[in-house]
């Protein structure tokens, strides 16, 4: 197999530009949460380059700080991080072909901004090697975050949240969502995904956002059924 | 603490990787998934990115709670993602909404 198409790398790298202050902000806020909860600069270090998944990070350090079991820690992680199963299954046959290798690399990477760019990126273009585009979106998600929970951890400093750049997530995801919802079996998805998520914000463990997703899904197998 | 907060965070790492890694490296052995499976997961994407954006603007919390400034800015930004399909447009704009009404309003 060759190497990733450059053209399709820098075209990931692009979209994944306006993420890049949001991605800081909040790597700077897990880096400084981590160094007030006790944690050395190595274990802040060990834990975004072995967990990678910035919720569940924040989520473990506060109940690190807070003194709670290895058991309670070890659960919320894998429950805040389960939709990335969703994630792995949704875009696991457009990297079926690529060496073993190259899948471990690539689940490694696995985010939401990572998977929502690509998995829509696939869908409105026909991609001969998925691995480039994919790499130019992670990576420099992975390189940014690493280096801003360092710089969080040492410098002990956080971008205003007045300032609003966070909003570009959610924003992206926007952008992405209208083309999405582009038959009625995905407007039902997103419809009642997008409810069922808001009523749910509340609970423990973003499971508003797994029991949104669940119920999208089966909104859109019964409005294809009914069809 | 050292030695339980490194474990930690091993177990927590592994644990991680393995749900990331888990279809995309069982559909490489075991072929495509069924027809059916295949059919629900094309709604992933409608599904989960609804889910990671309404709450945004939206959510109940032991109380409905709307943030206005984001709401607005969201509306400005899903037309001009409808308009435009442009991923920078969409941004740029919700962006620009955004600080408009935070700082200039």
């Amino acid at each position: 197999m060759s190497i990733p198409d450059p053209s399709e790398i820098r075209r990931g790298a692009r979209d994944v530009l306006p993420l890049v202050p949001a991605i800081a902000g909040f790597g700077l806020v897990v880096g400084v949460a981590a160094g007030n909860a006790g944690f050395t600069i190595p274990q802040a270090i060990g834990l975004s380059v072995f967990v990678f998944a910035g919720a569940s990070q924040l989520a473990a350090i506060e109940l690190v700080r807070d003194g709670a079991p290895f058991l309670v820690v070890v659960v919320t992680v894998v429950v805040i991080n389960l939709r990335m199963m969703m994630y792995s299954a949704s875009i696991s046959s457009y990297f079926r072909d690529h060496a073993e290798r190259w899948r471990a690399a690539l689940a490694y990477l696995l985010t939401d901004q990572a998977y929502a760019l690509s998995i829509s990126h696939y869908r409105e273009n026909d991609v001969d090697d998925t691995r480039a585009y994919y790499l130019g979106v992670a990576f420099p998600l992975w390189a940014v975050w690493q280096t801003c929970t360092i710089v969080g951890i040492v410098a002990g400093a956080n971008i205003p949240d007045s300032w609003g750049i966070t909003f570009a997530v959610p924003l992206v995801f926007l952008a992405l969502l209208v083309p999405a919802m582009k038959d009625r079996e995905s407007t039902a998805a997103a419809a009642v995904s997008g409810t069922v998520a808001a009523a749910g914000a509340g609970l423990p463990l973003n499971l508003g956002l797994l029991a949104g997703a669940g119920c999208g899904l089966l909104a859109a197998v019964v409005a294809g059924d009914v069809a | 603490m050292n030695t339980w907060l490194w474990g930690l965070i091993l177990v927590a790492g592994v644990l991680t990787f393995s749900i990331r890694y888990s279809f995309i490296y069982l559909v490489a052995k075991t072929g495509d998934l069924p027809p059916r499976a295949k059919r629900v997961l094309a709604y992933v994407p409608p599904a989960v990115f609804a889910a990671l954006v309404i709450p945004e603007f939206v959510a109940y919390d032991a109380g409905l709670h709307v943030a206005p400034d984001q709401l607005t800015a969201g509306v400005v930004a899903a037309v001009v993602a409808y308009r435009t399909e442009n991923l920078f447009a969409t941004i740029l704009s919700g962006m620009l909404a955004l600080w408009t009404l935070r700082f200039l309003l």
